[in-house]
């Protein structure tokens, strides 16, 4: 973020409200005044803080399963350090929320079933209360099973859970961005079982012929799908060729649970906007991370742990300054 | 009103009227974008590519990504008008629709040509009969079927401005053109040809011209009919229907659709629950449609003037 002042010695910011940040006092606004009111991130934080934050993340996600005995844990925590990079350092956007977002950067979760980090990651970048997260697919609530706009969830703009839409959906509001005249960047996230569906090579084949080169797309490349390994399941072929055959500047993030990596691996991607070519991650990350025995299975990509799983998940992450919800 | 004073002012394609309706109203509002998926020249849209090139989306031979897309351009303020044929608009994206478009909220327009048997040639392939069923099913999509250019016209212009998810479903063959661009066209409000005691008909789209010569041979035979055009199938203009049946106490429907799941459906649903009368109704039977010119398929299927006059004798005996 060129136009933000950070000073990385005294680790002071240039912000607007920081609902979490409990490093922050008003010392730190005296040295700084805010340059931009609108449409900065909610937060900015050193590679440590966005650490802890998804270490926090990890602890709702599994919390949030745990209490409604429902949900997908697995890759939720395999792309909780990508859900906490974008939302904490890497995306402009504003908690305030407006769904036509003007001037701001934007994501789309195609994989909606990971519902339970990006749901942590808005309640903890301020989009709604994080007490919140408790009502995760309970009846009556805004944190449907899958994300939906239907309810007015702070933060979602689109339904997604049926697979291999968002893409699309996607490479639209980056239309409109374009026709809007913004500069800014339309990020999106999908499984990479998702790419078996036939609609997200349609949407491929668009964003290369009509030089989407505002939109940052990630693969979340952990291999597994419900029925077992993506291998065995349905092969996904060389991704990196089909990618770049379509026509799309084709990034690999070798490990995306590694923050320094994945924050990297972001910021490059973002070094290709505005040249000509729709941009894609392919980032490999262990379904389950962080805890130990849901790493790289896809037995826990859909069942949600007991008292005795949920207590040993929360002592192998740790508890963070930020607290539980 | 009268049957008898209805005035044909020309011949022309509703597909037409759809594509002079777009212009106009992508003249009116910035914010209309149209998509097509390789059917520019079908969905009449060559006057709005030459005008609003930038705003003019070629999608290719993919329609689940154009209502994708079309969801998505919604968030920033734009106004998508989707447009291929009704088959690839409905049922090949019912899914994309569901999620992206009506359980999302999101403002676009899916305007649907070469519905129903008067596709003609092409075959069953293409013609669908089920697409009003499988958008009206869908909660919170409005569903508007035209009878003719110039409605379809009006209902285009009206679509840019009503804001929500709708489908527009029109067609190909050259109809009659009997309303005049002057008439009221109010969404979800049902437009009467005729006031009538005996039989009330109810119709949409092509079949309203059908209904109205079926009206004029019934009053010959010293009948008096009601002829009402449910361009908008949702939401229902209850009220309308409720008015006239009590009067009339019957009535036939007549649609390019199958009576399953189309307008018929609709009109007997708000008999049955508030005002129970006889009801005989005119589409196809269950059955896909074949090749052949869009007249003889509508004689063939029973869609035919006279279908319309024996079910308008055979309701009013069952009174």
């Amino acid at each position: 973020m060129e136009n933000i002042r950070y000073d990385n010695r005294k680790k002071l910011y240039a912000v607007k409200t920081i609902p979490l940040q409990k490093s922050f006092s008003l010392s730190n606004l005296l040295h700084f005044k805010p340059l931009f009111l609108l449409a900065l991130p909610a937060t900015f934080k050193t590679m440590a803080e966005l650490k802890e934050i998804a270490t926090q993340l990890r602890r709702d996600i599994v919390r949030m399963v745990h209490g409604c005995q429902s949900g997908h844990p697995g890759g939720s925590l395999g792309c909780t350090d990508f859900l906490a990079a974008l939302y904490f350092k890497v995306m402009k956007h504003d908690p305030a929320f407006n769904m036509d977002a003007k001037g701001e950067d934007l994501f789309f979760l195609s994989n909606g079933h990971i519902s339970p980090v990006f749901y942590a990651t808005l309640a903890r970048s301020g989009y709604f209360p994080v007490s919140e997260l408790a009502s995760f697919r309970k009846l009556n609530t805004r944190l449907q099973g899958h994300p939906t706009t239907h309810e007015h969830l702070p933060g979602v703009r689109i339904a997604s859970g049926s697979l291999g839409q968002g893409l699309s959906v996607a490479i639209g509001a980056a239309y409109t961005k374009r026709l809007n005249k913004e500069n800014t960047v339309v990020y999106s996230l999908h499984g990479d079982g998702e790419l078996q569906e036939g609609q997200i090579w349609e949407a491929v084949m668009f964003a290369a012929h009509h030089k989407m080169d505002n939109l940052i797309a990630t693969v979340d490349w952990n291999g597994q799908q419900i029925d077992g390994p993506t291998a065995k399941v349905m092969s996904l072929g060389d991704l990196k060729a089909k990618f770049e055959a379509f026509g799309w500047e084709t990034l690999i993030i070798e490990d995306g649970n590694d923050m320094d990596q994945v924050v990297a691996g972001l910021e490059k991607a973002k070094t290709f906007v505005g040249k000509g070519k729709p941009i894609v991650n392919l980032m490999v990350t262990a379904m389950g991370k962080g805890v130990d025995f849901m790493e790289g299975s896809h037995e826990w990509h859909g069942i949600a742990p007991n008292d005795e799983q949920l207590a040993k998940a929360l002592a192998q992450l740790g508890e963070t300054s930020l607290g539980d919800y | 009103m009268a049957l008898q004073d209805i005035q044909v002012s020309g011949n022309k394609d509703t597909r037409s009227g759809f594509g002079d309706g777009i212009l106009e109203a992508a003249r009116k509002n910035e914010n209309v974008v149209a998509l097509t998926a390789d059917l520019a020249g079908s969905m009449k849209l060559q006057g709005f590519m030459k005008e609003f090139p930038e705003r003019f989306v070629q999608v290719g031979i993919a329609e689940a990504n154009m209502i994708g897309i079309a969801a998505g351009l919604t968030i920033g303020g734009k106004i998508p008008f989707t447009t291929t044929f009704a088959n690839f608009s409905t049922g090949r994206v019912y899914d994309q629709i569901r999620q992206s478009v009506a359980y999302s909220d999101k403002n676009v327009k899916i305007c649907a040509s070469h519905a129903g048997l008067t596709l003609g040639e092409d075959g069953a392939t293409h013609q669908i009969l089920e697409d009003i069923g499988l958008m009206k099913m869908l909660p919170g999509m409005t569903v508007i079927v035209p009878c003719d250019y110039n409605q379809t016209k009006q209902a285009t212009m009206a679509a840019a401005e009503f804001h929500g998810p709708l489908y527009l479903r029109f067609g190909r063959p050259v109809w009659p053109i009997f309303t005049k661009p002057e008439d009221e066209f109010v969404i979800g409000k049902a437009q009467k040809f005729s006031d009538g005691t005996d039989v009330t008909i109810f119709a949409c789209g092509h079949m309203v011209w059908y209904a109205i010569q079926a009206g004029l041979q019934l009053q010959e035979k010293g009948i008096s009919v009601e002829v009402i055009n449910i361009h908008t199938i949702k939401p229902l203009d209850e009220e309308a229907v409720l008015a006239s049946i009590k009067k009339t106490k019957c009535a036939v429907t007549a649609e390019e659709h199958n009576i399953i799941g189309g307008l018929g459906d609709s009109i007997a649903q708000v008999a049955a629950k508030n005002f129970p009368i006889p009801i005989e109704m005119v589409g196809t039977k269950d059955t896909f449609g074949e090749s052949g010119k869009p007249v003889e398929l509508l004689k063939k299927y029973g869609l035919d003037v006279a279908d319309i006059v024996a079910a308008a004798e055979k309701v009013m005996s069952r009174k």
